[in-house]
């Protein structure tokens, strides 16, 4: 019988900054030599040098699985058939723990805190087994001021075994309140080619939805979220006005996933503070919320001249704000001039963009931007990528898919009574547009 | 106030310093030392001098110095055992202290410590802490026993640990459960055959309802566990999937990844019919798209895996085309795999859309995205017949750029589409002749040189074209010297009167001036087929050519299947089976999907794909019957791989060298003229087993009418050497075919194996191994495999054989069971041998010697057989039965009858003597054998009619 893939083994995780050192490790398991590490860079730099670098390097029995954070390497080595899967979701986890203790996660802050780091290591992971993984718990019990809280630390707090494990007993609150924030980030690409239609046209368009919540709530209290989510009124058989139809939808392991499965209720007892409760995809098309159509024409060894049009479409009462949207240009330009019909233009040399910033971009408004460069009389021989133009932008009090919090029920066995806030907005998330010119 | 501080202390007599401070009577001062010495090792100091002063740190109430203590005691355990003991008391304290955090700490440092005295110590504490009433050291407690496992199983099984953490399945806390789980499955891995687990349907229930209740951690142990079940039946192949489906909503990757892998695994059983199949294929599709917003890492590993779904379900993600779509920020690794599957997905209905973007990423600037770009276009030009005509003229648009990769790819593409197409696109030619100069890697200068060959007659200046490349032919790379050669070739056959010089010049050049064996060998043959049968050459070099598959790079089915079984490890990641890259694992039992059944007929499948049941091992029923321990031994052996260094098997100088190149065709003939050759001899002779694969598969049977010439079946009288029969068909063997027949050969006996690669990668590491049988047969040698073993590829292989390995009595007795075991798996089948190849030279016995035994061995011994329909005199089947080392002693005439006395030696010893009686006219034989161990008549009988009547 095999069962290779249950058990995972990154023997032991470690972080070496590109000096070549290794700042931290720990070994889980044991049965990796602790100098297979010698090989991690020197495979990394002929990978790079080949540019095709690959998160799984193998050298011999060992393989690396890797990722990079800042200018931090976090490397989890196995030599058996490991779950990746886990192993990447694990070296992610650990940043966003370590962020979470110290802020930043670089070199600094792990020397400055390295009993902290050993410790929660230890806490992490044991024997290659993700344990417990979840910051606000842990910090329960291992805190950085490790001698003033001795007292504290003398017990287990039962969240980590618990079935809830990402809520403590015993929270309390002046004033009962959550904040839901519903926040659409919109994916586009657009293709605006002459060959294929002077128009422009939408390659490909999705909506990312995150539910955020803050939640200031005493006790252990019971929550029910309502969305105007389409199966959900499909299955109970109502249907009051729009409804919106969730692609896919991926819950914080607070939400009762089988019930979700069963009735399509959303229920969950919260984690303290602010979280993510869950995530959806909407793949119906959407029209574009800001329309760009832009015309770039270079004049080889004179001069390269942009011309950006940018147009709201989306209602008139509501305002996109910090509108910013960034035109590539060729790296040898130089002496840039702008003229804009609102904002204010500027060029990044060091990214090779010319970037538009509008700070408030009502809906049904259209507004223009020209951009000149001078090009150097001896061409650069480098092949240059065609860069797509990418725009940013936020509109608040609204989302596209028009998904709405219907209601949050909040139930706690003490009976107080606790007040929902919710904030929509819509923002840009992968909004690209390539431009055949 | 940071630790930074403690990195920073280099002074000299350091060591001194930091032993004083730690023998401190101030507790800080004794922590703080304690955190240097800790940052000491952190950086790669040795610290280990000062291991008794900090053990001594050991017992405090201080948490974060105990802490501190035992991370420096894992460190520096192995290297000082014998103070390590020192630490035991301390610890056995410990895992009895109030604080659980204490008892915790102490069980989980105490399985880091790889030392065998302490972990006798480890034993009783571990017990307690197993039945622990804090849920925070049970969950400890249960990971400490693998840790245990790993250093001492059998200690482990010893003191019945596995039981208790068996016993933690039924846990009332969900982590504790989770961590029992991993714990097994860790164990379980290391011991296949152990039954761990215990997946059974009560137990399965308790997985699943713990899945709702653990951390996404857990989530992913169990779910894993979960995939190694197999359910007994349609409907709890359903059930299960039915409470796992909604671990797809997880926002944990690797727990929807997991999950995927239950789902696609338990699918395999539900009736295609059923709504709920259809359900559970829609259900599938969203998670997988979603798992591409992703951290590009996790992204990855998910673009690999859909890259398998999609292979073995194409429906699911079929309408998903555009998430494909790479995004100008992926990283390369994503964009590559995007491409994959964007080939992959693509179809008559989405060929548009997919083309322009193919378009737009052959204008990138990423040498190797826009190579697979390109290449990506004539792949669909290949898949969707329709979208043909569409890629040749964007590949020609590309062609235009001139830039130097992008057409060098194209070319090469360019060359499967006319393979696929044939005489649809040649207008294009004249274009790509255009671009010949800038063609600087040898796969599109092969590639062109192929198509100027194959189209010489509609090009013009073709001979003028290939002499171009003939002028540097000694530096270019043997794949363009293959190719020129046959394509000068071509151009002979089809305008001979203006290429003869060419020809001759390119034969010599091949022939006359290269090592290359291959490339000498082709040149051989080509120039024999054209000096004495041309028509024969015409035929053989312009034969048709297969047509070439839409797929190339299909994985091979079995492979896929065991794959999909490994849903989100490293083998999904690189496409290869655990076995090929995790040391150790050899033998392992591989992966299988359950069969699908229907509810009624559920009790006929445990025996496919329970690999996870863990009971009955893989090991096809069919091909071998099972015999209990037998088969056991015969799944335990070790196969060493091929060594290279190995004897020789000695095989008969060339003939034999001859027959492993030249393949089935040839074996008959050999006794034949080739002898008359000595060019081609020394060539054969030197030539390596693999030249079948370079040549066309049509040159290699042209070559059968070839050597023909020889003439005739000039067998020499020799011993008998039954047909090749098929032992191991492909179907069974993951691709693998062998055939094969036994013969002895000047004393020496010789298993002669055909293996054929019938699947779609290649074949490496080939090793052989029988189990014990009757005469103690055993390889001589390693098996001779040097090279791997390519698709569609075909080697004959001599294995000598000993007959002084173990002896087991088997049923037949002439049944032998083998294990083959190659880079993809191992396999097992049983065959018989013809027991005269056992008939020894020296088998003729003395006359008195002969009527002595004869009188000696009581009559109960002796059997009769009866052998119709043979025709031969008895002076004919006397020399004939000699051949095969049966060995006429006396000879009698009795009333017009002849009564033939033999006698026979087997390589063990036994002596067999015999009667034979011919009577003229009459084809019936009688005869009589003798031997002091009957048993072996019955094979001895089956000998002398085969004999006899070949």
């Amino acid at each position: 019988m095999s069962t290779s893939s249950v058990t995972f083994d990154p023997y032991w995780l470690l972080f070496s900054p590109l000096t070549l050192q290794v700042l931290i490790c720990r070994n889980y398991k044991g049965d990796v030599d602790m100098a297979e590490i010698d090989h991690f860079l020197p495979l990394l730099m002929t990978q790079e040098e080949e540019g095709l670098t690959c998160p799984i390097m193998s050298h011999g029995n060992v393989h690396f699985l890797w990722i990079k954070h800042t200018n931090l390497y976090l490397v989890a080595t196995t030599n058996k058939n490991s779950n990746a899967s886990l192993v990447y979701a694990f070296l992610y986890k650990v940043v966003e723990v370590f962020t979470e203790y110290f802020t930043e996660l670089e070199e600094e802050s792990i020397q400055d805190n390295f009993v902290v780091v050993y410790e929660l290591l230890d806490e992490l992971m044991d024997f290659g087994f993700p344990q417990t993984t979840d910051s606000k718990i842990l910090q329960e019990y291992i805190t950085q001021e490790g001698t003033k809280l001795e007292v504290a630390k003398t017990k287990v707090p039962t969240t980590v075994t618990n079935a809830v494990s990402w809520r403590s007993e015993g929270i309390k609150y002046k004033k009962n309140e959550v904040f839901i924030d519903v926040i659409e980030s919109i994916n586009l690409l657009l293709l605006f080619s002459p060959a294929v239609n002077a128009n422009g046209s939408v390659m490909s368009s999705d909506i990312v939805g995150t539910v955020k919540l803050k939640t200031m709530l005493s006790g252990m209290p019971e929550l029910r979220l309502g969305l105007n989510d389409r199966a959900l009124f499909a299955l109970t058989g109502r249907d009051k006005g729009k409804t919106v139809t969730m692609e896919d939808v991926k819950f914080h392991q607070c939400v009762r996933l089988s019930r979700f499965e069963s009735d399509r209720t959303i229920s969950f007892i919260p984690p303290d503070g602010e979280s993510e409760l869950m995530s959806y995809r909407i793949n119906t098309h959407v029209k574009p919320l800001i329309w760009i159509e832009s015309v770039i024409e270079k004049f080889s060894h004179s001069r390269v001249e942009i011309m950006v049009k940018a147009k709201g479409q989306f209602k008139k009462q509501s305002v996109a704000n910090n509108v910013e949207v960034r035109v590539p240009v060729p790296s040898d330009a130089d002496s840039p001039k702008f003229k804009t019909s609102t904002g204010h233009a500027k060029y990044v040399p060091e990214k090779n963009l010319a970037v538009w910033t509008i700070k408030s971009f009502p809906g049904g408004k259209e507004f223009l931007m020209r951009a000149s460069f001078g090009l150097p009389s001896v061409e650069n021989d480098e092949m240059e990528g065609k860069p797509p133009i990418t725009v940013n932008f936020e509109i608040p009090y609204f989302t596209v898919s028009g998904i709405q919090v219907r209601y949050m029920k909040i139930i706690e066995k003490s009976g107080y009574q606790a007040l929902p806030w919710v904030r929509y907005i819509t923002q840009s998330g992968d909004y690209q547009l390539r431009s055949n010119f | 106030m940071t630790d930074s501080k403690y990195f920073t202390t280099t002074k000299k007599g350091e060591i001194f310093e930091l032993k004083a401070e730690l023998n401190s009577d101030k507790k800080e001062k004794k922590k703080e030392a304690v955190k240097k010495v800790i940052a000491s090792m952190t950086v790669g100091k040795d610290v280990s001098a000062l291991f008794p002063d900090v053990v001594n740190c050991m017992q405090t109430d201080n948490l974060e110095l105990k802490k501190l203590v035992y991370l420096y005691l894992m460190n520096y355990a192995k290297s000082q055992p014998d103070m390590a003991i020192m630490a035991v008391n301390t610890f056995v304290k410990d895992c009895e202290d109030p604080n659980p955090l204490i008892r915790a700490l102490a069980v989980r440092t105490m399985g880091c410590i790889r030392v065998d005295k302490i972990t006798e110590y480890l034993c009783e504490p571990l017990r307690k802490c197993l039945k622990d009433e804090d849920p925070y050291v049970r969950k400890t407690a249960a990971v400490c026993v693998a840790k245990l496992h790993d250093i001492n199983a059998q200690l482990v099984e010893d003191q019945g640990f596995l039981d208790t953490l068996k016993d933690l399945i039924s846990d009332s806390n969900p982590m504790v459960v989770a961590n029992a789980v991993a714990a097994l499955s860790e164990i379980a891995e290391s011991h296949p055959n152990s039954n761990l687990l215990d997946l059974n349907p009560q137990s399965i229930n308790k997985l699943l309802t713990a899945l709702n209740e653990c951390t996404e951690w857990g989530q992913i142990f169990i779910l894993d566990c979960l995939a190694n079940y197999t359910p007994r039946d349609d409907r709890e192949s359903q059930s299960i999937c039915e409470r796992v489906t909604p671990r797809l909503s997880h926002a944990n990757s690797a727990v929807v990844l997991s999950a995927v892998k239950v789902l696609m695994k338990f699918m395999e059983m539900l009736p295609k019919d059923l709504d709920y199949y259809g359900t559970l294929l829609k259900k599938l599709a969203p998670p997988l798209v979603t798992l591409l917003s992703a951290e590009p890492e996790l992204q990855y590993v998910a673009l690999r895996n859909i890259n398998l779904i999609v292979q073995k379900r194409p429906e699911i993600l079929k309408h998903e085309m555009k998430v494909f779509f790479v995004k100008y920020n992926d990283p390369i690794y994503v964009k590559l795999e995007k491409l994959d599957i964007m080939i992959r997905l693509a179809s008559q209905a989405n060929i548009a859309q997919v083309l322009a973007e193919l378009k737009e990423y052959a204008t990138e600037v990423d040498v190797d995205f826009v190579r697979k770009a390109v290449r990506a276009i004539g792949r669909c030009a290949i898949k969707v017949e329709q979208s043909a005509e569409r890629c040749v003229s964007t590949l020609l648009d590309l062609i235009q750029t001139k830039v130097n990769y992008v057409v060098q790819e194209a070319i090469v593409v360019i060359k499967d589409i006319f393979r696929k197409y044939p005489n649809k696109y040649e207008s294009v030619i004249a274009t790509l002749c255009e671009n010949l100069d800038s063609l600087d890697e040898p796969e599109a200068r092969a590639a062109m040189i192929w198509i100027v060959g194959e189209y010489a007659e509609r090009i013009d200046n073709a001979d003028e074209l290939l002499e171009s490349f003939l002028e540097g032919f000694h530096d270019e790379s043997t794949q363009v010297q293959l190719q020129l050669l046959t394509a000068i070739v071509k151009l002979f056959l089809k305008k001979p009167t203006e290429t003869q010089e060419l020809v001759q010049q390119v034969l010599s050049l091949a022939t006359q001036d290269s090592d290359n064996p291959d490339l000498r060998d082709r040149g051989y043959i080509y120039w024999r087929l054209l000096s004495t049968d041309p028509v024969a050459a015409k035929e053989v070099v312009l034969a048709e050519k297969p047509l070439i598959s839409e797929e190339t790079d299909l994985i091979e089915p079995t492979l896929l299947e065991e794959l999909i079984c490994h849903i989100g490890t490293l083998a999904s990641v690189y496409h290869k089976p655990p076995s090929a890259f995790v040391e150790g694992s050899r033998g392992v039992m591989h992966k299988r999907l359950p069969a699908r059944t229907g509810s009624g007929e559920g009790t006929e499948c445990p025996d496919v794909g329970n690999a996870a049941g863990g009971s009955a091992p893989e090991a096809a029923p069919s091909i071998i019957p099972s015999q209990g321990d037998l088969l056991g031994d015969l799944l335990n052996l070790d196969l060493a791989p091929p060594t290279t260094t190995g004897p020789t098997p000695s095989t008969s100088g060339m003939q034999m060298g001859g027959m492993d190149l030249l393949g089935g065709g040839l074996e008959s003939l050999l006794g034949g003229d080739i002898g008359g050759s000595p060019a081609m001899g020394a060539g054969f002779g030197a030539a390596p087993a693999v030249m079948p694969a370079s040549l066309n598969a049509p040159v290699g049977g042209g070559l059968g009418d070839l050597f023909d010439l020889g003439g005739g079946v000039g067998m020499p009288m020799g011993a008998y050497i039954p047909p090749k029969t098929v032992w191991l068909p492909a179907m069974k063997a993951k691709g693998l075919e062998i055939s094969g027949t036994f013969a002895r050969r000047a004393g020496v006996i010789q298993m002669e194996l055909v293996l054929t690669n019938k699947a779609m990668s290649v074949m490496t590491d080939f090793a052989i191994q029988f189990n014990r049988n009757s005469f103690g047969l055993a390889p001589a040698g390693p098996l001779q495999v040097l090279t791997p073993l390519g698709p569609n590829q075909t080697i004959e292989v001599s294995l000598p054989l000993s007959t002084v390995g173990p002896v087991m009595k088997m049923d037949p007795l002439n049944n032998l069971q083998v294990a083959v075991k190659n880079n993809i798996d191992v396999f097992y089948f049983s065959c018989q041998y013809p027991i005269s190849m056992l008939f020894v030279e020296d088998g003729k016995m003395e006359r008195q010697v002969f009527l002595a035994t004869w009188k000696d061995i009581p009559n109960d011994n002796e059997s009769q057989f009866q052998i119709q329909d043979c025709h031969l005199n008895s002076e004919a089947a006397s020399n004939k039965l000699q051949g095969s080392n049966i060995f006429t002693i006396a000879k009698r005439t009795v009333e017009g009858q002849d009564m033939l006395y033999m006698s026979i030696k087997l390589s063990n010893g036994i002596w067999v003597l015999a009667e034979l009686k011919v009577q003229a006219g009459n084809p019936n034989y009688t005869i009589s054998l003798k031997c002091r161990a009957p048993e072996v008549s019955q094979c001895v009988f089956q000998c002398y009619e085969a004999v006899l009547k070949n």
